[in-house]
Parts: structure tokens; C-alpha cells; sequence
């Protein structure tokens, strides 16, 4: 196990680097001076050059690379030009609303998905399945940030019982914090739900038809009994690979619908930096982005290798 | 015929993604008014009102920039899945049959693309090439191609590990010309199927670009900037939001549906 840990981490290493790379050679090898596009075609040459000098322009390309990758490691990643303050100090701030937001999409549609996918299964074939399967097709279809406009539309506008948008910050209290994340996290993980009921409802079905399953039966274990303390636990495990998986759409999902809602997260940070032409918050924005996502990957990976004592065999 | 009509998840995808085609198609023709046409007196109007689904803040018909941006959301992601797929195919299959270090260094790379959401690299080439239809497509299809190269790798390789791949080589027929005669078109089943779902992803990411401002600049409509426009007039124009919306999921839908229903058709046992 310590070998394979070993080697995954070294993996998750290198890919990680790579990915910097990638952000940092998108950001400084396209076409256009990136203090240029922050400054706008009114900035004097003088004010052009400082700026240069600040980010570091004028140094080649592998000396800026390396600097910014040691300032990564050091907790140094640049100031923001538009806020004027660490983009460090602008990352942990916003992530207090992302983090948050996404955990709470992440359990909603998994307490939506399992009940829903192991029913599915239960009513195989049946008029209960199909339904299932429609809501299923449904939370696939809609893009979250419509969704969240429709709970908007609907308890904002119309029922007036949740906030139409904003945050009103943690000091303000955990449960209006939580409260103005509602609706953008239901909004969030219906998507998912539609994704990991069918997942779990596939799994469930697989699960049931295993000798280990129809062997408990024949010993006299009920229907239900089998489905819950056999089924269901194995069926877990391709939902939660399939929950890391899909953490790129929830990024994705959490940039609209952190606009939608008007939400001052991370998501909303890229986009204001994309507005405000903000390359230092950009590039360092989506490389958290990016590595959280090789993260997550990573640690759902390690879970099955956990899990699954095949799986381990299999890597060794 | 009679194995596409007993399968309803096929007969309501085809529907949905035909109709949404023959619409697309239509309004490159005819529209019932012109779509950037501002009618101010008319501003707001509810559907049946003003037209058959009403008007826009600025007294623009909505059936004829729904019809629009159906083309334009449909162009967009087909040329973007088609240029993603061509290159991810192309990547996977040539991967398969020279396997190697190559391999490896190649799927670590898509990895490391995967890492990145279109909406994020679009943001990233957005803040350098400028907003547009290029730079949407370009952000969705550099995420196509590690999807497609998975599939074609995963797939080339099991094609070339059977007995009349085996006898092909043992003939001394060379790698591509194995890869032309029986590993795409043993594939391509797969591939079409996985073109039709990330169809409608590419849908549904054009959209989010658009509602972000990363996608077709205006006047041209978008179903996407449609719904970020809708968002001003929320309590008093419901319909600006509900309408472009709903087009969006019902294309999802179809796209999603027809794949589906591909998928079962081309190989039953894969049903669940």
C-alpha cells in the first residue's frame, strides 16, 4: 500500500506542476502583454513600464515561471492590481462562501441521488423507474445557473421566504450564511443529482444480481434487508468515484451560479478578474481551481484503493 | 426501422434533436420578425401579447431570437465537439497502435486538461483573445479531446488485442493502415454515441460562456446572454427567463436522449 501511495503521489506531483505550467504558459505565451490588457489602452508608457517591472516582464519567461511557482510555495502569490491587496489574503476570504456552497451541493445531491437511485432500482422497469429517470434526464438538461434563476423566480420573487442573492457574511450569523446558500446549492446539485441517481441506480441493479447478494437471500435475508445492508453499501462506491468526477462540473456549476446569486465567492472573483482585467488573481484563481480538481481526483482514487482490496491488488 | 421505433428513448431523442435542427436551420431563412429589430413601444410584452412568445426588454420578438440562437448555440458546439473529437480520435487511435512512453505522457496531459473546466480556460483565453464565438469554441474543444482520446484509446486497444487484428499484422499490414480498415470502423459505434452526448454538454457549456459574456458578442442572440439579460427584469418578465432556458434543457435533453438511446441500439447489453 505504501509503494502505491508512494507512486500516486509522486504522480499527483508532477501533474500538479503541469498543470501550473499550463496556467502560466496560457497566461504568458498567447498574444498580448498581459500589464497591457490590465492597464487598457489609456495607460501611459511610463505607468505600462512600472507595471512590467512589478509583475516581473521583464524578466524571461522560465526565471518569471519559476518565481511565481516559488512564491506558490511560499504563500506569496502576487498582490491583486485591482484590490491592491495580497491575492492570498482575496483566495481564503471568497473561499469561506465557495467551500461552504460546494459541500452543501455535494451532501444535498448525494441525499437526493442514493434515495432516489436505489427506489429507481428497487421498481426496475416500472412506472416509479421512469420517473425517476425523467428527473434524472431533467437535472442533466437544465444548467444550473437557469435553475437557480427559477428558485429565484419562484422563492424570492413570488414566496418571498428565501434572499433573492447576496451574502451577508459569517459575522452576520452561521444560519444567514447558510440560508443565502440554499437556493445556489439546491441549484447546484440538482445537476449532479440527475448524474449520480442514475450512477447509483446502475449500481444498485449490479450489486443485486452478485452471488454474495443472492446468497444472503437464499439464506433468508428479506428483500429490503439485502438491498440496504448489502447493496446499497457497494453501490456507494461508483457514486463516489463518480462524485470526483463530476467536481469539475461542480467548479464549473459554482462560477454561474456564484453570478446568478451574486455570491462573493471564488467563482465570481474569476469572473471580476476576468471583467476588471486582473491576469495576477486570474492565473492564480484557476490554478487553485485546477488543483483542486487533480485533488479531488486524487483522493477519490486513494478511497477506492481503500475500499477496494482488488483495486489494490490490481496496482500492485 | 422497427428496432429505432420500439425504443422510445431513441424515438424522443431523434424528435427533440431533429426538431431543434429543422428550427436552427429555418431561421437561417425566415424568422417571424427580425431578431435585432427594437421595437421600444412594445417592450415587455407577454407571450401571445406581442408575437407568439412575447418581447424583450427592448421590444425584440423572442420566437425569432429563440429560432437564432437555436443556430447559433447548435453551430457553436458542433463545430467544437467536431473539432475536439477529430483530434481526441485521432490522439486515442494513434496512441493504441504505437503505445509506449507516448502513452503515458499523453494521458497524463489530457489529465491535466480534464483539470481544467471550459468556463475556466474560456476565461483564461477571454482575458487575452477577447470574448467570441472562436474563443468558446476553442475552450469546449480543448476539453473534447481528452474525452475522446480516453474513448478511442480504451476502445482501440480491446480491437486490437482480436484474432483478425492479430492475422492483419501476421500479414505484415502496417499500423495505420489496421487502424483505417478495422480498429475506426469497429469503433466509430462508440464514437458516435459519445459525439451525441457531448453535444449537449458543448450546449450547455456554450450557454454558460454566453451568460458569462465569454460567448457571441450582440447583437447576435444567444440563449445563454438571453437568460443574463432576463435576470434584470426577473419579477416583471418572468417568461425572458423562463423561455431560453427551457430551450437549452430541452436540446440537453435530446442530445442526451439520442445518445442514450444510440448506445442501447448499437449494443443492448450496455443497457444499464
Amino acid at each position: 500500500m505504501i509503494t502505491i501511495l508512494t507512486r500516486r503521489i509522486i504522480s499527483l506531483i508532477i501533474t500538479l506542476f503541469a498543470v501550473s505550467l499550463l496556467v502560466f504558459s496560457v497566461m504568458n505565451l498567447l498574444p498580448g502583454d498581459p500589464a497591457a490588457i490590465m492597464l487598457g489602452t489609456s495607460a501611459s508608457p511610463d505607468t505600462l513600464a512600472a507595471l512590467q517591472k512589478q509583475m516581473g516582464l521583464d524578466q524571461p519567461l522560465p526565471v518569471r515561471y519559476l518565481a511565481w511557482l516559488a512564491g506558490v510555495f511560499q504563500g506569496d502569490l502576487g498582490n491583486s492590481y485591482t484590490y491592491s491587496v495580497p491575492v492570498l489574503g482575496l483566495i481564503v476570504e471568497r473561499l469561506a462562501v465557495t467551500l461552504p456552497l460546494a459541500l452543501m451541493a455535494v451532501v444535498l445531491s448525494v441525499a437526493i441521488a442514493v434515495p432516489l437511485g436505489v427506489t429507481a432500482a428497487r421498481h426496475r422497469n416500472g412506472p416509479v423507474d421512469l420517473l425517476i429517470g425523467l428527473f434524472s434526464y431533467a437535472g442533466i438538461a437544465m444548467p444550473a445557473f437557469w435553475v437557480g434563476l427559477l428558485l429565484i423566480l419562484l422563492f424570492s420573487s413570488s414566496l418571498g421566504w428565501m434572499p433573492a442573492g447576496g451574502f451577508p457574511g459569517w459575522d452576520a450569523g452561521v444560519s444567514a450564511g447558510l440560508k443565502a446558500l440554499v437556493l445556489p446549492a439546491v441549484a447546484l446539485a440538482l445537476a449532479q443529482a440527475g448524474v449520480l441517481t442514475r450512477v447509483a441506480r446502475t449500481a444498485v441493479i449490479e450489486v443485486m444480481n452478485e452471488d454474495f447478494v443472492r446468497t444472503a437471500r437464499a439464506k433468508g435475508l428479506g428483500e429490503a434487508a439485502a438491498l440496504w445492508r448489502h447493496a446499497v453499501p457497494n453501490a456507494l462506491i461508483p457514486v463516489v468515484t463518480m462524485l470526483g468526477l463530476q467536481f469539475t462540473f461542480l467548479v464549473a456549476g459554482a462560477v454561474l451560479v456564484e453570478n446568478v446569486f451574486n455570491l462573493p465567492g471564488l467563482g465570481r472573483l474569476a469572473y471580476q478578474a476576468l471583467s476588471q482585467r486582473d491576469i495576477i488573481v486570474m492565473q492564480n484563481v484557476v490554478l487553485f481551481f485546477a488543483g483542486l480538481v487533480i485533488i479531488m481526483n486524487f483522493l477519490v482514487d486513494l478511497a477506492y484503493l481503500v475500499i477496494d482490496p482488488r483495486l489494490r491488488a490490481k496496482a500492485q | 426501422m422497427a428496432r429505432i421505433l420500439c425504443r422510445p428513448v431513441l424515438v424522443a431523442g431523434l424528435v427533440i434533436t431533429l426538431a431543434l435542427v429543422a428550427i436552427a436551420l429555418l431561421s437561417l431563412v425566415w424568422t417571424p420578425a427580425v431578431p435585432s429589430k427594437m421595437q421600444i413601444l412594445l417592450k415587455l410584452k407577454p407571450p401571445l401579447a406581442a408575437g407568439l412568445l412575447g418581447t424583450d426588454h427592448f421590444g425584440r420578438d423572442l420566437t425569432s431570437m429563440l429560432m437564432v440562437g437555436a443556430w447559433n448555440s447548435l453551430s457553436t458546439a458542433l463545430v467544437a465537439v467536431a473539432l475536439g473529437a477529430s483530434i481526441g480520435t485521432m490522439v486515442g487511435v494513434i496512441l493504441a497502435a504505437r503505445r509506449g512512453w507516448a502513452e503515458v505522457i499523453v494521458m497524463r496531459i489530457c489529465d491535466i486538461i480534464f483539470a481544467l473546466p471550459p468556463i475556466l480556460s474560456a476565461m483564461m483565453l477571454g482575458a487575452f483573445l477577447g470574448a467570441g464565438r472562436f474563443t468558446a469554441i476553442l475552450a469546449i474543444a480543448t476539453f473534447m479531446v481528452p474525452v475522446f482520446a480516453r474513448l478511442t484509446f480504451g476502445a482501440a486497444l480491446q480491437i486490437w488485442t482480436r484474432d483478425y487484428v492479430s492475422a492483419a499484422v501476421g500479414m505484415g499490414r502496417s499500423g495505420i493502415a489496421i487502424t483505417f480498415t478495422h480498429i475506426l470502423p469497429n469503433i466509430s459505434n462508440q464514437i458516435i454515441v459519445q459525439v451525441t452526448i457531448q453535444l449537449g454538454l458543448a450546449i450547455l457549456t456554450e450557454a454558460g460562456l454566453s451568460f458569462l459574456g465569454l460567448g457571441m458578442p450582440p447583437p447576435a442572440p444567444t440563449w445563454g446572454r438571453m437568460l443574463a439579460d432576463a435576470q434584470t427584469y426577473l419579477g416583471q418578465a418572468p417568461w425572458l427567463a423562463v423561455l431560453p432556458g427551457l430551450a437549452i434543457a430541452l436540446a440537453v435533453l435530446g442530445f442526451n436522449m439520442l445518445g442514450d438511446g444510440l448506445r442501447d441500439l448499437f449494443d443492448p447489453r450496455d443497457r444499464n
